[in-house]
């Protein structure tokens, strides 16, 4: 793959990214990860301001560093469009889940067991596990299904879910083990 | 919830500087998420929260939108030092994390031109598929305590996920559609 370009976007271009970041972090129901799959869909599909490669590698960035996982929306930015995308994508998710949290955290925390909050997470937990799902399938694409290593990729992706389902290793190690088996050429 | 939910913890931060040593401290271990060094760091090192007080905060982070340790820490911070609090416990979360991310992101666009560097990151998004895939499979053994009952709650789930990764539809649709309808009928089955 080759280095992935800033395509310089127009005003108008960065607002949108922006808007739909803004949007996206109000349905971020379950985590900012469960949004991937329509993170891709903008940047990808509908804009082709990265590639399928660029927006995979745009998380794999993200989470070969130390911090939250939501960290992958500023990376995803600076790769559409430098410093000024990640501003865009990373204040745009931020934003309105900040807000909405501390008014929550005032206002809202002794209702927590009320019938309507229980109404929406019984209803939204179905949601949200479909919503991971889908994400791991977005992102494991372009390894399995147009990859050149495509059987490498796939035994990589069924022996992380394993590992992680039968054991309490610390993801740290999958992530590193994943960077050697990766970098010696067999995914 | 019990009444000794009510008593205080036995720590709490003496300052907004601690409360923002602490988290970057967190973040700063967590290598493919944060959620569980947060966990040890609060409740088991630093005593601000008691195990059932992380449960409950971390529920109530779940249900609102947006990351979810994020979130955590705002509502922590909030809690000793308001809205300062809330800022400097984001701050200690985000800032020094984002920093390496953002350099690493500009130094992979020179080094990505050497096949190790493009073929580890293969390999990590690879990885990274795994560990959600993983993370969906553990989380699908709540569907069978779910009110909305477990054959119920897994169509939504199955239609969800057909929905956005086949039919690749708008999300804000998916939600407003599919979820206002098992909104509803969870509400009324609550009784």
């Amino acid at each position: 793959m080759t280095a992935l370009p800033h395509p310089a976007l127009s005003a108008n271009e960065l607002l949108a990214l922006f808007g739909h970041f803004l949007l996206l972090s109000l349905l971020a129901v379950g985590g900012a990860i469960t949004t991937t799959p329509d993170m891709h869909r903008f940047v990808v599909d509908e804009h082709h301001w990265l590639s399928n490669v660029q927006f995979s590698a745009s998380i794999a960035i993200a989470q070969s560093a130390p911090g939250p996982n939501v960290l992958f929306v500023a990376v995803i930015g600076w790769n559409v469009a430098g410093p000024l995308g990640a501003l865009a994508t990373t204040s745009g998710t931020l934003m309105p889940s900040t807000v909405l949290t501390l008014f929550a955290n005032r206002w809202g925390a002794r209702r927590r067991e009320t019938r309507g909050i229980r109404a929406f997470t019984t209803g939204l937990t179905p949601q949200t596990i479909g919503l991971l799902l889908a994400t791991g399938w977005v992102l494991a694409q372009p390894y399995v299904i147009a990859g050149t290593h495509r059987l490498g990729a796939i035994a990589l992706v069924a022996f992380c879910t394993v590992v992680m389902l039968r054991t309490r290793l610390s993801p740290m190690w999958l992530v590193a083990f994943g960077a050697v088996v990766g970098g010696l050429g067999w995914v | 919830m019990t009444d000794d939910a009510n008593d205080p913890p036995s720590e709490r931060p003496r300052s907004k500087a601690e409360l923002f040593f602490a988290f970057n401290r967190m973040a700063l271990q967590g290598f493919g998420g944060v959620l569980a060094v947060a966990q040890r760091e609060l409740v088991e090192r630093k005593r601000w929260l008691r195990r059932d007080e992380f449960v409950e905060m971390l529920a109530l982070a779940q249900v609102l939108p947006g990351p979810n340790v994020v979130n955590l820490a705002l509502m922590l911070g909030d809690r000793y030092f308001g809205l300062r609090g809330a800022f400097s416990a984001l701050a200690g979360m985000l800032a020094i994390p984002l920093l390496i991310v953002l350099m690493l992101t500009a130094a992979y666009a020179e080094l990505s031109r050497f096949m190790v560097v493009s073929g580890a990151l293969r390999g990590m998004g690879a990885v990274a598929a795994g560990l959600i895939i993983a993370t969906a499979i553990k989380l699908i053994a709540t569907l069978g305590t779910n009110r909305l009952g477990p054959p119920l709650a897994a169509a939504f789930a199955a239609l969800t996920f057909v929905a956005i990764a086949w039919l690749r539809w708008p999300l804000i649709w998916v939600i407003a559609g599919l979820g206002s309808v098992s909104v509803a009928m969870a509400w009324v089955r609550w009784r």
